[in-house]
């Protein structure tokens, strides 16, 4: 209804994603600042049977058809957006991800609604809520009100704890029809494309070297291989390293890649940007070595140096063989 | 096919940012702008479809200060044209919702079947340019891209999801598309060719329209992180430092 705050159900092959629990912690913080219901938005295909851990929110709204079962970015924009042009909530909570920025991006733009991205807290602490997201690769935080009467906005991890958005029964639940055809939809799913197996799991070694942009080249990969070895770990890295092709995508640690919990981590030239946080944060050890000293990786890392990374690996390598 | 790419510049990272003091905002006396990462890769994976099924590849970038020589290199990397839009205060940068209302404008004096651009860029705030720029053309898109295959009247493009996971999606051309990455890693190009490109090419300038814009968020002001919990900093020489941390490492129990 308006005056609400609305979270978008995020789906990923018939669960819910764990971004979902985040916002709908942000969202009950919200509604109960404002005096507003929160509702859970549930796009999709036999919905009623997602919102089972939905019970945080005051109420679900279930959109059911065959043709929302994957994420279809066309179509479920069009549904997303006549849902809310009508509903005119407060506020409206997307995942900061592939799925929810395509449909945030799209609506807000549509509706001309006020969006901010990458949001990681809101306060109420005057007449409107106040966003706080994370930009310039999380070296500078940005601030600002949400206007009424509605906005959009996109909500990242780190800010709000996913079991607090975490319930084990589901609210009631509304079911709305599906309020536009598909039939001129010029975009269709077609399947899935597993992830390549056979390579080691990282979300499962319990020792992780990773390198970041200031490994420089795709031989000093082979640095971070030897170091690896002798801690009897395994190379991982950040983005602009896979994307170079230095390392293959099985590597990956973060957002798009793979959330990683190991005894060490051990962070080589990576500066931390939020995308790659996401998915090591949580490590138990985190050591991280980066000449800038400003890098946002030192406001999550228990120890750090700022020396080179190319001589510190065989440096290293050389006093772990000594010993 | 025609393709147009989007270039739009950013702060370079490695430089460090500073918040100006009397208006609480991003210091950009000083700051050195890039192209966005995410954009180049649009314009590698334009650049391949070029080279596979021939057409053309068109490059469009808001004067936001030193942006020749990017536009050059594009010419030397194998785009065909190359366009900057001139117009009041973007040196003092502009809103993703206005660029994409520029871009909107100056993409009608061209042909093109496809719009790519980088999926984000490090210093968005209000949405992405590509996913706005759809919706003002009413066009489908589809972010995160890390591949992209021209079919019969359209593309079937690759989505990519956590964890490794992807997804074919099939659309039908006028579509706009999102790239987090190019199938390669973007070309390089030597310097010469670049001059080259600097004699003979012609960078087209166009003048930015009055562009309407609604929904930009407010922005009150921006802070640097709190040095809250901090790292510990080893300090020395790389030798201690190696030292030190093998001694912690063992001290933990991670190494014998």
């Amino acid at each position: 209804m308006a005056g609400d705050v609305w979270v978008v159900v995020e789906t990923l092959r018939g669960e819910v994603s764990e971004i979902t629990y985040t916002m709908l912690a942000a969202g009950r913080q919200l509604a109960d600042g404002l005096g507003a219901k929160l509702t859970a938005l549930v796009l999709g295909n036999e919905t009623e049977a997602l919102a089972g851990t939905l019970g945080v929110a005051d109420q679900a709204i279930c959109i059911d058809h065959a043709e929302l079962a994957e994420f279809n970015p066309e179509v479920h924009l069009r549904v997303l957006g006549a849902v809310l042009e009508e509903q005119k909530p407060r506020l409206v909570l997307l995942g900061h991800t592939a799925i929810g920025t395509d449909l945030a991006c799209g609506v807000a733009q549509r509706l001309s609604w006020p969006l901010a991205v990458g949001c990681r807290s809101f306060t109420e602490d005057s007449d409107e809520p106040q966003y706080s997201a994370l930009t310039c690769g999380g070296k500078l935080i940005a601030t600002g009100p949400l206007p009424g009467p509605s906005c959009v906005v996109t909500v990242m991890p780190g800010g709000y704890k996913p079991e607090d958005g975490m319930a084990d029964k589901a609210p009631p639940i509304e079911a709305l029809a599906v309020p536009g055809g598909f039939e001129a939809a010029r975009t269709r799913f077609k399947a899935y494309i597993e992830p390549p197996a056979g390579d080691v799991d990282i979300s499962k070694e319990p020792i992780l070297v990773s390198v970041g942009r200031g490994v420089q080249t795709q031989d000093n990969i082979a640095l971070a291989e030897e170091l690896a070895k002798v801690l009897g770990g395994v190379v991982c890295g950040s983005r602009p390293v896979v994307d170079q092709g230095w390392l293959p995508t099985t590597r990956l640690v973060g957002k798009s890649g793979k959330q990683v919990k190991p005894k060490l981590y051990l962070a080589l030239g990576i500066s931390g940007a939020p995308e790659h946080a996401e998915g090591m944060r949580d490590a138990e050890l985190i050591v991280a070595v980066n000449q800038d000293e400003t890098a946002p990786i030192y406001g999550f890392a228990q120890y750090g140096a700022t020396v080179n990374v190319l001589e510190l690996m065989p440096a290293l390598t050389e006093v772990l063989r000594k010993n | 096919m025609d393709i147009a790419v989007l270039v739009k510049f950013v702060p370079d990272l490695v430089e460090e940012l500073e918040i100006d003091e009397d208006t609480g905002m991003l210091d950009r006396a000083f700051l050195r702008l890039m192209p966005n990462e995410l954009d180049e890769h649009a314009l590698e994976q334009a650049l391949l479809l070029k080279e596979r099924h021939g057409g053309t590849v068109t490059v469009f970038t808001l004067d936001t200060g030193d942006v020749d020589e990017t536009l050059f290199t594009a010419i030397a990397k194998g785009a065909d044209r190359v366009f900057k839009i001139v117009g009041e205060g973007f040196d003092e940068g502009a809103s993703n919702h206005r660029q994409a209302a520029v871009f909107q404008e100056a993409l009608q004096g061209t042909s093109w079947d496809l719009i790519l651009a980088g999926t984000q860029a490090v210093d968005d705030l209000d949405g992405f340019v590509g996913a706005l720029l759809a919706q003002r053309l009413e066009l489908p898109y589809i972010g995160y891209l890390t591949k992209v295959v021209l079919q019969d009247g359209g593309a079937l493009v690759q989505k990519e999801y956590p964890g490794g996971l992807n997804a074919d999606i099939e659309v039908a051309c006028p579509a706009v598309l999102g790239i987090q990455a190019a199938e390669q890693p973007p070309r390089y190009v030597v310097t010469s060719k670049v001059m080259e490109a600097m004699k003979s090419a012609t960078i087209e300038e166009i003048e930015a329209p009055e562009v309407e814009i609604a929904g930009e968020i407010p922005l009150a002001g921006m802070s640097l992180p709190e040095a809250g919990a901090q790292a510990e900093m080893i300090e020395g020489d790389v030798a201690d430092v190696a030292e030190s941390l093998v001694k912690l490492l063992r001290e933990r129990g991670v190494v014998a």
